[in-house]
């Protein structure tokens, strides 16, 4: 049986020896190909001094767990610098993580070696962001997307101009300018290049940085629709990182808001854009400017965020966004809120949790942390253990009842 | 900031004695055996030569010669060479099989003349070197610039002892333009003997390195001009004339500092050619002769004192990259 | 636009043509006819032709069209910044009522900054990395004032204080790679700002920034416009940066003005099928999440060919709709459209607004379609940004 083949069949059955973890359900009812679970990556930073000591670390990624289901795309949505690259990079071992573990297939991905994650690279392609500096300007395009194809001996020789012909095909581009260099290509085509060389090996995983943000908008809707149109074809699931919600929300059935190397929501679409519950994730959506709301007369009313985000070498205690956060109080600055389940699909970690509007006066976290609505640690109450459950529970912290139930 | 250069000082330390351990390792191991060198042919029994090589201390372990060789660097030695004993005064890098005197204190007699040739030089290619290379910058497509690279260009093709030779027969020997070259120092002789001797030297160095310069400054004063932040300065309303001196020069001399400090220390070395030429009895002609002759001890220490000018160079440029750029020194 | 004579669409106030000294309404910049073209080496790139706007004082003009289209070649055209030698220009640019097209450079450059300033898209490419931000600002100070360097700097640290920078006192003598990206564009706006210009272009001086930063610096212009009255060009190929702040929009496609109106036209009654295209590609909030996005298809024409007649026709999916093949062989001039004084689109359609409202709004926003054939929109915005009445002044014309 040919790799191939073998692809093929994968694509269309389930795999065989499904590993428990993986069986969880996400919103989807799919099976959840890739399980992340308290995923850390600190970049050391050296003192200038005559012996460069480690004096600190960037916390670019600390502790961010999700799951990606299968031929489903979860959205990572975030300010510039907020660790959304950096988890990209690590899922696809671009990186090697400080901490936690990456399930994919059975295998935690954290764990493998170089060499043993070799196999592993063809399941996971990765789709960059700068069209113009991701392709190689001295190979042609058959040179580019046929690299893959012939590094993992996917195809014979002989095929690989066929298959590459193909993937062009695939991708919208005319099959007979695999001869082409990249410079002959307009930036939005540059992108459809990068996407047939990250099709090639049929992965199941493919991990997007920003592939969209580059483009105009009139030529990053048809690259979304190709993702899309591949998606469905191949049945491949997507870590989809962008910074524009209105892209992300077209693309993803999940998205989690990232800050400072923290997730602060994550849930199925129609919860956090319908029902964002924290404070940044309302920002972000009221920030983006609306088109459709500015010509039928005027914007929405602007979350004014002031400041810029803190240093992730030494980011705010309690809760990192604090330094710019309306809603904060003193149990903000002492307490890490914790990412609560508070609904089917949704989680969300903050003390004063709820819709734009409705944020409560008293911390709902503070009974379940054992502390007063200061945050300071309450005598005779104890903190309720957290789940540690990437996906999502069958119970779940209700809001109104301020118990756990599933209702 | 200041970490950062004690930094290279140290690794500029390491990189010096990781040389001077290679110098001394083909010293002793190379394919020379240095008991040769005083033992004519004819009347070289090996029962000589053991002797010679007790003489020399060559019979002792190699660790132990090295740090002999090293301390040196400290102190003056008293070195037995071919049956007489010769002071070697600090800083002793041995003593030359030929000479019979400290190889140190030979090279370093002959480091004004290089160092007059190598300075004067520099002078002369940079001056000519930085300004037809703005000037094109700034005619970018005309006649001036296309005629700057061209002629660069063609220079650039005529193989540099060719050049200097020519000059040398025409203007010297020939029309007499020059006076006879050679090195005479400026304090002995005068500053007019001086320049006289060296003027024809400079100006084909000038030239023949200007061209490489011209093209270089040309490059990074198109980039420069062509960056964001030069707009943003016309577009303040500055003159021109700021606008190319404070903002767009100020940026395209970063590359230029970098070759200029490696093309400085091979100067320094010693130019061969120029000094063979021209009869200038630098460090390039010493070291060349040692060569010819096989004076393993004079070849180690011009190896090493070349080697020295590199790693000095190399934090020069570092400093001057930390004086120009403050995300360097911020860093 | 420049083989006709077909009489201009009604300017309302202030004739175009005839600028009068000093009068108040006068547009402070009139751009007419401008044509910019860059022989290179695979021939003439047209980036720019046959262009005409104008700006009031106190007003904002958004330019949008896609990455290529014109947009920076013809504001640094206003500036003065294209090098004469590699550039060949037409046309007339008027600055307060002065002709600067083809001015001398040392004459030019008391204008920039001076009367007309611009704001970058990249902060941190557009601040010189080896000098300090308050050096940089009290050096454009003082290129067009005779004051002391303390003096200069005592006004960089007021500006920087004005833009939201904190602690002005000290952060002036940081260098730039020192400030985040927020406060580097704050910091050029402030440059800007510091000699007082009537004009301020700013080329794309949010796309390099994240969206809550880019909330700020939009605020921040809209907010020293009404302190400083200048007028702006912002040219941005986000519609939604244009919808909050222009008040007039250019939409530029292949280097031509293809539509122009008020913001509210523009956005409420856009009679052009680039425009279309454009506001169709917006992925909305509101929208079905699983519909497709809809693309405009092919990409940007090359401007060393441009095509023959409409250059948006080898994209335009209502070519059909036009007799004839009228879209490949001519030209469509601009002509007014149905929706108030002042819009004009580049357009041979015939019924533009029915089609619109049957073909395009149902697929975009189907929640709009009464409304927009009712034209029952607000006529005030909530903030007062937009769509105050349609203004007229600044429309490009026919000569
Ligand atoms: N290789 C690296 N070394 C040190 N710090 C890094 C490295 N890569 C990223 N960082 C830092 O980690 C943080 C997160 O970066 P990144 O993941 O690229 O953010 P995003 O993609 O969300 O913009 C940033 O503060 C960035 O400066
Ligand atoms: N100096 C130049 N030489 C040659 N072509 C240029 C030059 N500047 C801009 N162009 C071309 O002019 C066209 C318009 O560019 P520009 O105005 O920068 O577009 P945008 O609308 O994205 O700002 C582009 O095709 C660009 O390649
Ligand atoms: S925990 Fe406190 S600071 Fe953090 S988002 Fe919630 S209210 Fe704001
Ligand atoms: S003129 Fe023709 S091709 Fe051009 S936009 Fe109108 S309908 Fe389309
Ligand atoms: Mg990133
Ligand atoms: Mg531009």
């Amino acid at each position: 049986m040919t790799e191939s083949e073998v692809a093929q069949q994968s694509a269309e059955q389930p795999t065989p020896g499904i590993v428990p973890a993986a069986n969880r359900t996400v919103s989807s009812g799919r099976r959840a190909i890739l399980s992340v679970t308290d995923l850390k990556k600190y970049f050391p930073v050296k003192s200038s001094g005559l012996i460069r000591r480690t004096v600190g670390y960037v916390q670019a990624v600390d502790g961010v767990s999700f799951e990606v289901a299968e031929g489903s795309a979860l959205g990572l949505v975030g300010e510039s610098g907020c660790g959304k690259s950096t988890t990209g990079r690590l899922i696809t071992r671009l990186y090697d993580p400080t901490s936690g573990s990456m399930m994919f297939e059975g295998k935690d991905l954290a764990k493998l070696s170089a060499k043993a994650m070799t196999p592993m690279r063809k399941e996971i392609q990765m789709i960059f962001q700068d069209p113009y500096s991701s392709l190689n300007p001295r190979h042609t395009v058959g040179t580019i997307v046929g690299t893959p194809l012939r590094v993992h001996k996917v195809v014979p020789e002989k095929q690989v101009l066929t298959r590459v012909r193909e993937l062009l095909e695939v991708v919208g581009l005319n099959p007979e300018h695999y001869n082409r260099y990249p410079n002959e290509f307009s930036g939005g085509q540059r992108q459809r290049i990068g996407i047939a060389r990250a099709l090639a090996l049929q992965p199941k995983l493919l991990v997007a940085d920003e592939p969209v943000s580059a483009l105009d908008v009139s030529i990053q809707a048809q690259v979304v629709n190709l993702l899309r149109d591949v998606q469905n074809e191949f049945n491949i699931a997507f870590l989809f990182i962008a910074h524009d919600l209105a892209v992300v929300r077209h693309f993803c059935p999940e998205i989690a808001v990232m800050y400072l190397g923290k997730i602060v929501e994550i849930g199925e679409r129609e919860s956090v854009y319908n029902h964002a519950h924290h404070p940044y994730t309302q920002a972000l959506l009221s920030a983006s400017p609306d088109v459709k709301q500015a010509a039928i007369g005027g914007r929405r009313e602007r979350i004014r965020l002031e400041g810029d985000v803190p240093s992730p070498i030494n980011p705010p205690s309690g809760c990192r966004f604090r330094t710019r956060c309306w809603l904060a109080q003193d149990i903000c600055a002492k307490q890490e809120p914790p990412l609560l389940q508070i609904g089917k699909t949704h989680k969300v970690a903050c003390h004063f949790a709820a819709e734009l509007g409705n944020h409560p006066a008293k911390p709902i976290t503070a009974p379940l942390l054992g502390t007063d609505d200061q945050g300071n640690h309450a005598p005779g109450s104890s903190p309720v253990e957290f789940s540690t459950n990437p996906g999502y529970d069958e119970t779940w912290f209700d809001l109104k009842t301020k118990t756990f139930g599933n209702r | 900031m200041f970490g950062y250069i004690v930094r290279r000082l140290i690794a500029g330390v390491l990189v010096l004695i990781a040389v001077s351990m290679m110098v001394f390792a083909i010293f002793f191991y190379g394919p020379n055996d240095p008991a040769l060198a005083y033992c004519p042919e004819s009347r070289c029994t090996p029962q000589r030569l053991d002797n010679l090589r007790h003489n020399l201390g060559l019979d002792r372990p190699a660790p132990q010669q090295y740090v002999e060789y090293m301390s040196g660097l400290v102190k003056s030695r008293h070195i037995e060479s071919g049956g007489i004993s010769i002071d070697c005064n600090w800083p002793c890098l041995g003593v030359s099989f030929k000479y019979r005197v400290s190889v140190f204190h030979y090279l370093w007699d002959r480091f004004p003349a290089t160092f007059s040739v190598a300075a004067g030089g520099a002078i002369c290619f940079l001056i000519i070197g930085l300004f037809s290379g703005i000037f094109a910058a700034r005619r970018r497509g005309t006649m001036a610039d296309k005629a700057i690279v061209s002629t660069s260009l063609f220079i650039n093709a005529i193989p540099y002892y060719l050049l200097a030779l020519l000059a040398y027969l025409y203007l010297v020997q020939g029309l007499g333009l020059f006076p006879e070259t050679g090195y005479h120092s400026p304090f002995k002789d005068g500053p007019f003997k001086f320049v006289g001797g060296l003027a024809l030297p400079w100006l084909m160095l000038g030239i023949a390195y200007s061209t490489q310069y011209a093209r270089f400054s040309r490059g990074a004063m198109v980039d420069a001009l062509n960056e964001d932040y030069v707009r943003t300065a016309r577009a303040k309303g500055l003159m021109e004339r700021v606008v190319v001196r404070r903002h767009a020069l100020r940026a395209a001399i970063v590359p230029v500092v970098t070759i200029f400090g490696l093309d400085f220390a091979y100067l320094l070395a010693g130019t061969l050619f120029t000094e063979k030429i021209f009869g200038i009895q630098g460090m390039g002609l010493a070291g060349l002769d040692a060569v010819q002759r096989t004076d393993l001890p004079m070849i180690s220490a011009y190896t090493l004192i070349s080697a020295a000018f590199i790693v000095v160079a190399n934090i020069v440029v570092d400093i001057l990259y930390s004086v120009i750029d403050p995300r360097v020194r911020l860093a | 636009m420049t083989q006709t004579n077909e009489p201009a669409p009604q300017t309302g106030t202030g004739g175009l043509s005839e600028p009068t000294d000093g009068a108040a309404t006068d547009p402070f910049l009139v751009v007419e006819d401008l044509t910019v073209k860059f022989p290179t080496a695979d021939g003439l790139v047209q980036a720019v032709t046959g262009l005409s706007y104008s700006v009031e004082q106190g007003k904002t003009l958004g330019i949008v069209g896609e990455s290529g289209s014109g947009k920076s070649v013809s504001s640094l055209a206003v500036m003065g910044l294209h090098d004469a030698k590699r550039t060949q220009m037409s046309g007339s640019i008027r600055v307060g009522g002065k002709e600067v097209l083809g001015l001398a450079n040392d004459k030019m450059r008391r204008i920039r900054g001076r009367e007309v300033a611009m704001i970058f898209q990249d902060p941190l490419t557009a601040l010189h990395p080896f000098y300090k931000v308050g050096a940089q600002i009290s050096e454009a100070y003082r290129a067009h004032h005779d004051v002391s360097k303390s003096v200069a700097r005592t006004k960089a640290i007021e500006m920087l204080d004005r833009v939201g920078i904190p602690q002005a006192r000290t952060r002036v003598d940081d260098y730039p790679h020192q400030f985040s990206g927020g406060m580097r564009q704050r910091a050029m706006i402030a440059m800007a700002l510091v000699n007082d210009p009537s004009l301020v272009i700013a080329d794309e001086p949010t796309t390099a920034l994240d969206v809550t930063v880019q909330a700020q610096i939009l605020d921040l212009l809209q907010e020293l416009q009404k302190d400083f009255n200048s007028a702006i060009i912002i040219i941005t190929h986000d519609l939604g940066v244009v919808a909050e702040m222009a008040d007039d929009v250019m939409v530029m496609y292949a280097g031509r003005a293809v539509e122009f109106g008020s913001t509210r036209q523009i956005l409420t009654h856009p009679e052009m099928p680039y425009t279309w295209g454009l506001l169709s590609s917006v992925p909305d909030v509101t929208a079905d999440p699983e519909a497709r996005l809809i693309p405009i298809k092919g990409n940007p024409p090359s401007l060393l060919k441009p095509p023959t007649g409409c250059a948006f026709h080898p994209r335009c999916p209502h070519m059909d709709k036009v007799p004839g093949n009228l879209c490949k062989t001519t030209l469509p001039e601009l002509t007014p459209g149905e929706h108030g004084e002042g819009h004009v689109k580049r357009c041979h359609l015939p019924d533009p607004s029915a089609i619109y409202v049957q073909e395009i709004l149902p697929e975009i926003a189907p929640d709009l379609v009464e409304m927009t054939i009712n034209d029952q929109f607000p006529q005030k915005t909530g903030t007062g940004l937009v769509g105050d009445s349609p203004s007229d002044d600044a429309l490009p014309k026919e000569r």
